[in-house]
């Protein structure tokens, strides 16, 4: 099953790498391919992962990384798309709320705390933070003098 | 937010709910645009209670993370302990012995009982009865008083650990909980007298904030509220973790969707934790509670993702570890974050009295959402 989705994901997207042995299988793309495949991976009948149970990003001091667990309730599969955005000073990735609905409110997290901006997103403000809160808390680099956590 | 508040350019009628409001049970701030009486639009306003638990797991050791969180859904404590301790045993490759395996369920179940029993009481005083919320509470709290006995706490429990437990059941536990389980069958019946039959009862619940299933999967909702769309969505059967393949329960599903289905949905689910607790609590086996571990935990690089089933639904927890001592990266996927942003669409149409009903059958715990 693993093979043919991978054939799939390939098809869609010719750069994607594999990342195997883990739990799920993770695919790994560059921020640009991300709504093209999303798209398929929503309505394509050998996809249909329906359940995006879970949107988070991690900072890799050079890059930062979107995360995006995928689950089908139909084909009782999961998979892991890793989303790579290069440029960390101003980084951008499509919105896929319109696929997800889910996904407005998990981006706005990540806007929040990563700064990551969503283009096409209905409605990207801070979800958590106050407004004029500046910096993007959960960045490694973060340094904050009076709020800072560390324990 | 006061400035938002007003009329709009179409005579709508914009009001704030919250953050301090007996309806959204924490410091949740809804803001609701209105016509007339009618709701067309909810706008949640989070992070009242937003702590970063993510950015302070990243400087805690992988014995400490358990701690802070037992403070995030503080209704399922014990089973947001678990999906942690699931995470470092993955990791780890810990086997946790049956013994622990057996309490944690057991345990585990305790928990999704006397989050519901909170669950019902409120739900029914958000809709205008008082005394089915005393009801609930007396016994939840001999659930509480076994708790307090066995992990010395009443709320935030810390009781499981990577590996295992943290201390052995005490001696009277297998009596208190049969005690417990004895009393509480004979309650049950009388929980439906008292409210799922009542005629204003139903009034207020039924029809009232249809969530299709499509949405329902669409907003990732889980748990009660998902199930009550008709969306299978147990992890315990699903994706079993410890013992949970080997007990015989029922999913509970209905189907319509609205607020009596979820209401419906946690009711079932008391019966089936009495009967999964039936089960367990005369067979809890000898040996060990705790596997041996090193006292420093260090995971292998790469990613672990755990996931179980609380009160309010599919709990998950991702670790990116660089092999360290602390993690590098750990994110909280929380039931009711997604089961919130649901709420526009369920309530959109609906009438201002119907919210607070609506709210009530979310079953939301706001320190989860906000973490």
């Amino acid at each position: 099953m693993s093979q043919s989705l991978k054939d799939n994901i390939l098809e869609i997207v010719p750069e994607a790498t594999f990342e195997e042995g883990g739990q799920w299988l993770n695919v790994l793309i560059d921020s640009n391919h991300w709504l093209k495949l999303a798209e398929k991976l929503r309505t394509v009948d050998n996809f249909l992962f329906d359940y995006l149970f879970c949107v988070t990003c991690v900072d890799w001091k050079t890059h930062l990384s979107m995360v995006y667990h995928l689950e089908s309730k139909n084909n009782k599969q999961i998979l892991v798309v890793k989303a790579k955005i290069e440029d960390r000073n101003d980084p951008k990735i499509e919105s896929v709320s319109s696929i997800w609905k889910t996904a407005e409110f998990h981006e706005r997290e990540a806007y929040d705390l990563f700064g990551v901006k969503f283009i096409n997103h209905p409605d990207l403000r801070r979800l958590f933070l106050t407004d004029d809160w500046v910096g993007w808390p959960l960045r490694k680099d973060y340094e904050d003098d009076v709020n800072m956590i560390k324990l | 937010m006061l400035e938002e508040v007003g009329t709009t350019e179409t005579g709508d009628l914009i009001i704030n709910i919250g953050p301090q409001h007996p309806a959204t049970h924490g410091v949740l701030h809804l803001l609701l645009t209105l016509n007339g009486e009618t709701v067309k639009k909810v706008e949640p306003h989070l992070g009242y209670i937003h702590r970063s638990i993510e950015k302070m797991c990243e400087s805690l050791s992988y014995r400490q993370f358990i701690y802070v969180t037992s403070r995030m859904d503080y209704l399922s404590s014990h089973i947001n302990n678990h999906a942690c301790a699931l995470v470092v045993e993955k990791g780890l490759q810990i086997e946790v012995p049956q013994r622990a395996q057996f309490i944690r369920v057991i345990m585990d179940e305790l928990t999704r009982l006397a989050s519901h029993q909170l669950w019902w009481g409120a739900m029914a005083m958000d809709v205008g009865a008082i005394t089915p919320f005393f009801h609930a509470f007396r016994e939840r709290e001999m659930i509480n008083d076994i708790m307090e006995k066995t992990c010395g706490a009443r709320l935030t429990m810390n009781y499981i650990v990577p590996g295992g437990l943290m201390a052995d059941i005490h001696t009277n536990f297998v009596k208190e909980v049969k005690e417990f389980l004895t009393f509480f069958e004979k309650k049950l019946p009388e929980y439906d007298e008292m409210v799922t039959g009542n005629v204003i009862f139903r009034n207020r619940m039924e029809g009232v904030g249809i969530l299709s299933k499509e949405d329902a999967v669409s907003y990732g909702c889980s748990g009660p509220v998902a199930r009550a769309s008709g969306v299978s969505c147990d992890i315990r059967k699903l994706y079993p973790y410890d013992i949970y393949s080997q007990i015989d329960f029922k999913e509970a599903i209905e189907t319509k969707g609205d607020c009596l289905a979820r209401y419906q949905v946690r009711m079932k689910e008391m019966i089936q934790c009495v009967s999964i607790l039936n089960q367990l609590i005369d067979n809890i086996p000898e040996g060990e509670f705790q596997a041996k571990t090193k006292a420093v935990l260090k995971l292998p690089k790469g990613e672990f993702y755990s996931r179980v089933e609380t009160a309010r639904g599919d709990f998950g927890v991702y670790v990116v570890s660089e092999g360290g001592t602390t993690p590098y990266r750990i994110k909280f996927r929380s039931p009711g974050f997604s089961n919130l942003s649901a709420i526009d669409q369920m309530t959109r149409g609906f009438k201002l009295g119907d919210f607070v009903a609506i709210m009530g059958s979310l079953d939301l715990v706001i320190p989860d959402i906000d973490r």
